[in-house]
């Protein structure tokens, strides 16, 4: 399996929409290159599989590398195990709903085009890198993308908006830059050269002090990605003023892009660091949970209630990382993917809502599932998977969270634990009041002739559903695949 | 005798170049045109030239002296020039005065060979006055604009009072070493109080130039009064030229005043990143506004020097040339617009997008590797620039830069939104570019989007790096 094909194929793309003409052709070439993008990403798991079942255990598969500047010891070197190529899915998916939900951009649909395949190149460089040189520059490709986005196809105070979430970002890499400038000068503790190859990085003793001293930039660099609290700000405002499609790549895998950073820059290579630091991350992350479902309630707007419960949610992803207990970190990982699928799926029934009626005001909604019953069994959906209903995704991802935090022996941490349980009954209030309002309700738009979902938005939503479905009934494939990966990062933490 | 033509090559080609043009002024009337493509020929036959016979040595008794790296570096500066040479194309082509323009320009350069190639202090100081005087003459060149002759007024005082400082200290080194070659100095330091207060002064002379704060008072004024083809190459060739020749002077000469200079640089990265940035958000005048980024530009190329390792070096090198795509890419565009139209104010560049769709992406893009983001290649430049810096262990001063990358990002993305977000009445109409403008504007983007993925490039400028 050649992994150059998943960040050559979405570059490929983003050129060939640069010298389309008309939004036909742009969105054409874009589902092509998407679709082909799944299809690699499938391809790559059954390779996976293959390779796992001849029993190479080897912890990365398929890598690569080339002298990037070799003075410096930077490589370009990719290489996957199961929780990237968890991730890899998870942003194929991502990538093709978005870009059918944007059928009809008429704006500048070329651009708009090109900036999407552009941020599916940036996650997917991002989720294959194993030189942390390789993987700041992935990271932070996204953010001039983002800001455009939000800025020209927006709406509401979208120029703000975007300009929050560009320098909240680009404050986090600055972080994240000095996390690794610290790591990297310090890489050469047996006499070796300086490097920033993750798997060498991760084979030496880095001093205990040069962990404590670094983990915190490089976990709360990462950490402003993923909506860590205090610096969630980005994530309600973001969300809600980009377009559909932007709105899902943001919540779906931009948000993820941070926690798996946080696990495997931050909490893999500075083991020590993070066991330090690991009740600030608690605190932090049981302050997001609890915080952000109670300033849910409080939102009006279809947009910043799901953007203010990707806070609560993502919260799940900070609390099973600064767990450190094997189970946590699966339960991290599962509510990475299923956050991002859920939350997409949220965030385009949402935009087709507002295609329609256009508003978002939930007091301005109601009794949707009888003018356009399949976009509103779509919300259900959505929502039945966020407030964790068995056999969804959210409910296998919560659950494993839950059960790994509860074998931190520490009282405060179960204190913790029980806390972020509690909030799901915050999760299931203010998502039951939406639907209840919003698409059961008394019928406020019967005399509009709004009609339901288009081919394109049916297809989006469907895949969507397969992917929290494949989750919900059936985790073990899931559970299986991050399995070694995440025995690989608590090998870090035997005495 | 031999030796002395082909490693005194690049000047004497850039003097070839200039009497050729004093001659062919003289003799029959020829249209701006024809003055321009014959000049861009020229300037492009230079450019290539520079990297055919590289030959390395020391002539005139240690005065003047070259290598690899010196080369090098002359040739980022021909290329600079030459992209600046077409990029004023606009502007210089209803221009009475063509000719002098480019010798004058030329002697400029010429000064910057020399200095660049100095072995010695007085041929620092005489390289460095040549390629000042005749600045000022050209800051002045928009002769009908009362702001252009204030603008080489400025240049031209605060020139002379920087030169006078570096002369001050110059003498004092003299005084305390009893040397003016480089060797001989370097030597003799050894870190006596008057020797540090010479120090300071050579480092204030310097820091004028490069317009470190303190010592940028200068630096908006002048930007905005003179012409914009001046204001670019002021803020790139010029700054860049010097630069060069800092990295040598504080690595080899006043190696043994490190630790002092140290806390300097510290300080004065520091201070100008911080002043240039606050004050770069607040203009509204295009070419102020480029002045204060360029500020914050230097302090960050400070950073990189305060690493004192060959990846210090190095990094300012490779930071110079990116720098030059970056910058030449906003400039341009501003450059041709300016010369168009004479809208100079960011507020006119409001719905930009709408009008001229390819000029502003031009601008976009270097706006981008300006504020360092990837893929473009400005963020490869600012990353080694702040590895090199963090590699001394002080990771204050790096996570103090690496925040004001923030608000760098913030006035940059202020102009893009300008340019894609904002309506206006009265947007600046579509353009045509000519070829000689759009080839140089192709040329930055095509530096922009590939230096960072061309190993080589950062390679080969590494291998020459000067090792501490």
């Amino acid at each position: 399996m050649n992994l150059h094909l998943l960040i050559l194929l979405p570059l490929l793309t983003a050129t060939a929409i640069l010298f389309t003409r008309n939004l036909k052709q742009a969105r054409t070439i874009s589902l092509a290159g998407s679709i082909l993008q799944l299809v690699l990403a499938f391809v790559l798991l059954a390779a996976y599989w293959q390779e796992r079942a001849t029993g190479n255990t080897a912890p990365m598969l398929f890598e690569s590398s080339y002298a990037w500047f070799p003075a410096l010891h930077i490589n370009y070197h990719i290489g996957v195990d199961g929780i990237s190529i968890a991730m890899i899915l998870l942003t194929a998916f991502v990538v093709v709903a978005g870009v059918l939900v944007s059928w009809n951009v008429e704006k500048m649909s070329r651009e708009f085009f090109f900036l999407l395949a552009f941020l599916a190149l940036g996650a997917y460089g991002f989720f294959l890198s194993l030189d942390i040189f390789t993987m700041f520059f992935f990271l932070e490709i996204s953010v001039i993308p983002k800001f455009l986005l939000i800025g020209i196809w927006g709406s509401g105070k979208k120029e703000y908006s975007a300009m929050k979430l560009a320098l909240m970002l680009m404050g986090g890499s600055a972080l994240v830059f000095v996390g690794l400038a610290g790591l990297y000068f310090n890489t050469s503790v047996n006499g070796g050269s300086y490097t920033f190859d993750l798997m060498q990085i991760a084979q030496l003793n880095i001093p205990v002090e040069v962990q404590k001293l670094f983990f915190p930039f490089a976990f709360l660099g990462f950490g402003i990605f993923t909506a860590l609290f205090p610096f969630h700000t980005w994530v309600p405002d973001g969300h809600a003023s980009a377009p559909t499609a932007a709105s899902m790549f943001l919540a779906g895998i931009s948000m993820k892009l941070g926690g798996y950073g946080a696990l495997r820059v931050a909490t893999f290579l500075m083991p020590d660091g993070a066991a330090a630091w690991s009740w600030v991350i608690i605190l932090l992350a049981t302050i997001a949970i609890i915080y952000g479902a109670f300033a849910t309630m409080m939102q009006t707007d279809l947009k910043y209630i799901n953007a203010y419960s990707s806070v609560s949610h993502v919260g799940f992803v900070l609390l099973g990382i600064g767990m450190l207990t094997h189970t946590a970190i699966v339960g991290a990982v599962l509510q990475m993917v299923s956050h991002g699928l859920m939350t997409a799926l949220f965030f385009a029934a949402i935009g087709m809502i507002y295609g329609r009626t256009h508003t978002r005001e939930v007091a301005q909604l109601g009794g949707l599932l009888k003018v356009m019953p399949f976009i509103s069994t779509v919300f259900v959906i959505a929502g039945l998977s966020s407030l964790g209903l068995p056999g969804f995704s959210g409910f296998v991802a919560e659950m494993t969270v839950f059960m790994g935090s509860w074998q931190n022996p520490d009282p405060w941490y179960r204190l913790a634990t029980i806390l972020a349980i509690a909030s799901i009954v915050v999760t299931a209030v203010y998502i039951l009041r939406a639907t209840g309002k919003a698409i059961m309700g008394p019928a406020m738009h019967s005399d509009h002739q709004l009609g339901d979902a288009a081919w394109n938005e049916k297809l989006a939503a469907a895949l969507l559903i397969i992917g929290i479905l494949a989750i919900g009934i059936a985790p073990f494939w899931l559970n299986d695949l991050v399995q070694p990966g995440v025995t690989l990062i608590m090998s870090k933490f035997q005495p | 005798m031999n030796d002395l033509f082909i490693i005194l090559k690049q000047e004497l080609v850039l003097t070839v170049i200039i009497f050729l043009l004093l001659t062919l002024k003289i003799g029959k009337e020829r249209s701006n045109m024809a003055w321009l493509n014959l000049v861009n020929v020229l300037l492009a036959i230079n450019f290539l030239g520079g990297f055919f016979f590289p030959q390395t040595g020391v002539l005139f008794s240690g005065m003047y002296h070259t290598s690899d790296l010196i080369i090098l570096e002359k040739n980022i500066l021909n290329l600079g020039t030459l992209i600046i040479s077409m990029q004023s194309y606009n502007w210089l082509k209803d221009h009475k005065h063509v000719v002098e323009f480019y010798i004058l320009l030329l002697s400029t350069l010429l000064g910057m060979f020399f200095m660049i190639s100095a072995g010695n202090l007085l041929m620092l100081y005489l390289g460095l006055e040549l390629s000042t005087i005749p600045l000022a003459a050209i800051a002045n060149f928009d002769l009908e604009k009362r702001k252009s002759s204030e603008a080489a007024m400025k240049l031209i005082i605060s020139s002379a009072f920087s030169s006078g400082m570096l002369l001050f200290g110059i003498s004092l080194v003299y005084g305390t070493t009893g040397a003016i070659s480089f060797e001989g100095i370097a030597a003799a330091v050894n870190g006596q109080p008057l020797q540090i207060f010479a120090f300071i002064l050579l480092l204030a002379g310097f820091g004028f130039k490069i317009s470190a704060v303190p010592f940028h008072l200068w630096t908006a004024d002048v930007y905005e009064g003179a012409p914009v083809a001046v204001t670019s190459y002021l803020s790139v060739i010029s700054k860049g030229a010097i630069l060069f020749v800092l990295v040598p002077v504080l690595y080899t000469v006043f190696k043994p005043l490190a630790g002092n200079w140290y806390n300097m640089l510290f300080l004065l990265s520091v201070v100008t990143i911080i002043i240039g940035n606050l004050f770069a958000i607040r203009q509204d005048n295009f070419k102020r506004f480029l002045a204060f980024s360029s500020i914050a530009q230097v302090g960050f190329i400070l950073v990189g020097i305060t690493g004192s390792s060959q990846a210090g070096s190095s990094s300012v090198v490779y930071f110079v040339l990116i720098y030059i795509f970056s910058n030449l890419a906003a400039f341009g565009v501003v450059s041709f617009v300016s010369a168009t139209t004479g809208r100079e104010r960011i507020s006119d560049y409001r719905g930009f997008h709408k009008t001229n769709p390819v000029l502003a992406w031009v601008l976009a893009i270097g706006l981008f590797s300006l504020a360092g983001v990837p893929p473009t290649a400005g963020f490869f430049g600012k990353f080694f620039l702040l590895l090199a810096g963090a590699g001394k262990g002080n990771y204050v001063l790096v996570t103090i830069a690496a925040l004001n990358m923030i608000i760098s990002l913030y006035y940059y993305l202020r102009i893009v939104k300008a340019i894609f977000m904002d309506a206006n009445e009265q947007p600046i109409e579509p353009l045509t570019v000519p070829a000689f403008p759009k080839l140089a504007l192709y040329i930055c983007i095509a530096g922009i989007v590939f230096t960072g993925f061309v190993t080589y490039v950062h390679e080969y400028i590494q291998s020459l790096g000067t090792a501490f």
